[in-house]
């Protein structure tokens, strides 16, 4: 882990080491503010903001944090950044803030966040850290802008707020899909990026259904 | 008693918390690979949120409303804006604090939910509740009732997809698609199916 260039810190969580699709951290979030590409926007732009300078922190105070109450530590600093981004999106875009409800406080329990903080933050110099952070950052961004451009293009006919397939109420052509809007939709997107990234990657394949494969193949002979 | 009960039904099945808000979703799609330890992690989801959620509404009451600190004599400040690092305080404290005394008190318990306690301190569900709590402004009764609805309907969910993987567990799925993405598929499915109490009107 010492001989990580600055280059590599920053390519490999966007694709190689996606925060979501391999990872597993910081869905939580990810799914509940993708109906709309602004609000999405505005989430991937705090979740940035926060990994970069936590890792940054973290990563200056690390040796001087006792191991036995890091977790505590980090969240206290993590808590402390969430504050800062939570007050300047109510005083300039209230609206979004207003949307965004919960999920921005919620941040301080992104996994990402965390999950970057112990990995990474804890046992490198600062400046890679921050680079660490935002890509992680970016990583995350990727997912969820994908996953609000299909919910808004489909579940509403438009991106950002403005009108690409004009829906039928409003004299176009095209019936919205409903379901887009809905909790279930974002799963399957997600489910299906993972898919498609998986297909390209195929190194990042899990082996643990194998057990399915394997029945498979030795039965064959036997059930048919 | 009524408001109370039709609040509990709308926390388990209506706005079920990991398939209506995606809260918890990181132990969730990691705990969920076998019945046992979901149902573990589960009790120690119901423990810790009927637990922190009525005491940061105690601490909201107390501290962080406009004016609360009047008693203090105080009565134009307000601490609003601690609440993100108050609640989050409170919840790590509180896991911390029943972490300890099950060790002490309950080993058979300790055994069974030890492992899970760390996990929950940042997980989202819990704060979320903490949060849509102050949010909504519940009472301390109905804070209460909130926080062991969720807590069940989390638990009910994640249960059910354990159940669910560990069916599929003999099934071929494509190779890509294995794991996580069949998982996150799954899930959709599943709160297709929990949408269809969204309808009931309480």
């Amino acid at each position: 882990m010492a001989e990580v260039s600055n280059r590599e810190a920053f390519i490999d969580p966007l694709f190689n080491n996606n925060p979501i699709s391999l990872q597993v951290l910081g869905i939580c979030s990810a799914l509940a503010v993708t109906t709309k590409m602004s609000s999405a926007l505005v989430m991937c732009l705090a979740v940035i903001a926060v990994t970069a300078l936590s890792n940054t922190t973290i990563s200056l105070l690390r040796n001087h944090i006792p191991s036995s109450i890091r977790i505590i530590v980090q969240l206290t600093v993590i808590a402390s950044l969430v504050i800062i981004v939570d007050q300047v999106l109510q005083a300039y875009v209230y609206a979004t803030a207003k949307e965004l409800s919960v999920f921005v406080g919620l941040i301080i329990t992104n996994c990402i966040v965390m999950g970057r903080a112990e990995a990474f933050a804890m046992q490198n110099p600062p400046k890679l850290a921050f680079i660490d952070g935002v890509a992680n950052g970016i990583g995350y961004s990727i997912v969820l802008m994908a996953v609000a451009f299909f919910r808004e293009l489909f579940g509403s006919g438009s991106l950002f707020g403005y009108t690409i397939l004009t829906p039928v109420n409003q004299g176009g052509w095209y019936v919205p899909n409903g379901l887009m809007l809905l909790a279930p939709a974002a799963f399957f997107l997600i489910g299906c990026f993972i898919w498609a990234v998986r297909s390209w990657k195929p190194e990042q394949i899990e082996e643990e259904f194998h057990v399915g494969a394997l029945l498979e193949l030795s039965n064959e002979g036997n059930l048919r | 008693m009524e408001h109370y009960l039709s609040l509990a039904t709308k926390a388990i099945f209506v706005e079920n918390m990991a398939l209506a808000f995606f809260l918890g979703m990181c132990s969730f799609l990691a705990v969920s690979k076998k019945v046992e330890t979901a149902i573990g992690l589960g009790f120690a989801v119901i423990f810790v949120l009927s637990i922190t959620t009525p005491l940061n509404q105690m601490l909201i009451t107390v501290l962080l409303k406009p004016g609360a600190l009047a008693w203090a004599g105080l009565p134009n400040i307000d601490v609003g804006f601690l609440s993100f690092l108050t609640l989050i305080g409170t919840i790590a404290a509180a896991v911390q604090i029943v972490e300890m005394v099950l060790d002490r008190y309950s080993p058979e318990l300790y055994n069974a939910l030890g492992v899970f306690l760390p996990l929950i301190a940042v997980n989202c569900a819990i704060l979320g509740a903490s949060l849509f709590m102050q949010e909504r402004d519940y009472s301390l009764a109905e804070a209460t009732v909130f926080g062991a609805g969720s807590g069940i309907g989390w638990m009910l969910a994640v249960v059910a997809l354990a159940a669910i993987r560990e069916k599929m567990r003999y099934s071929n799925v494509p190779g890509p698609l294995r794991g996580l993405g069949i998982t996150f598929i799954t899930v959709g499915l599943m709160s297709v199916g929990f949408m269809a109490f969204a309808g009931i009107q309480l």
